[in-house]
């Protein structure tokens, strides 16, 4: 058994700050960035004209179809499509 | 920060797409991930924010690929720590790193530290939400006793006793475990 005396439970706590909100705020929503990802992929599949201007310029093709600005999903897109 | 799946509870109902669970095991292990990164290898801000969320995309994408639900804990701890030595060996070419600083980084003691930390969290989020409160917000977010006061409408003078209190509580529950070093699903 791992003895606990107090000052060690103390200088344990103290050891796991929180994370910076928005680190795990993005963390959180990746299933959503991912939804967003899919979706777009999908499009890009199936529209060679909306591809070639994913690869062209990706942000401003998606800001021009009304896609919110995701970094997450963005880098993903960039890696996929080798966009500028 | 309650917890009232178990690890392995949590996975499951990740891996059905749950995304409040989702939500929910982030929050669990987001300190956990950070701490390896900027206290176990002094990452730099920004790096430690990149590995951060490469951890949790690997997570979510592997998620299918964990052979035992419950070990989502070491597995989570592993991916960090592998991630960073990564990231440490690319800013090392660089900009060269002593080998010395490499071979430091990640130490063992800081890293078996935070395992310990982690359980103790854990065992912290089964106390009375009072204590929960009160230990996390003095001790991991370094609040003043003013601050505390009032965010929780106390008299300060009571705050230093409740801290104590709960402290005697949350040891009790640790020493009361028969297994304290064994994986947090085994609550």
């Amino acid at each position: 058994m791992i003895a606990f005396d107090e000052e060690r439970l103390a200088r344990l706590i103290r050891a796991l700050p929180p994370a910076p909100e928005a680190w795990v705020r993005a963390a959180q929503e990746l299933p959503l960035a991912k939804a967003g990802l899919d979706e777009i992929v999908a499009r890009a599949e199936a529209d060679a004209e909306f591809r070639a201007r994913l690869v062209a310029d990706l942000e401003a093709a998606l800001a021009a179809e009304g896609y919110e600005r995701d970094p997450a999903v963005i880098e993903a897109l960039k890696v996929r499509f080798k966009s500028k | 920060m309650a917890q009232t799946l178990s690890d392995s509870e949590l996975v499951a109902r990740c891996r059905s797409g749950d995304q409040q669970a989702w939500a929910e095991l982030v929050d669990r292990f987001s300190r956990y991930v950070y701490a390896i990164s900027v206290q176990a290898f002094r990452l730099p801000e920004a790096d430690a924010e990149d590995v951060f969320q490469e951890v949790f995309a690997r997570a979510y994408e592997h998620l299918d690929g964990l052979r035992d639900d419950a070990a989502v804990r070491p597995w989570l701890g592993q991916l960090t720590r592998r991630l960073c030595i990564d990231r440490l060996r690319a800013t090392s070419r660089e900009r060269p790193t002593a080998d010395e600083e490499l071979d430091l980084a990640g130490s063992e003691e800081t890293l078996t530290m935070l395992e310990d930390a982690l359980t103790v969290h854990e065992a912290l989020a089964a106390t009375p939400e009072h204590c929960r409160e009160i230990l996390d917000r003095f001790f991991a977010r370094d609040e003043s006793y003013r601050t505390i006061g009032e965010a929780l409408d106390l008299p300060a003078g009571t705050i230093a006793s409740r801290i104590s209190r709960c402290l005697g509580r949350l040891r009790e529950l640790l020493e009361g475990r028969t297994q304290p070093d064994t994986p947090s699903s085994s609550r």
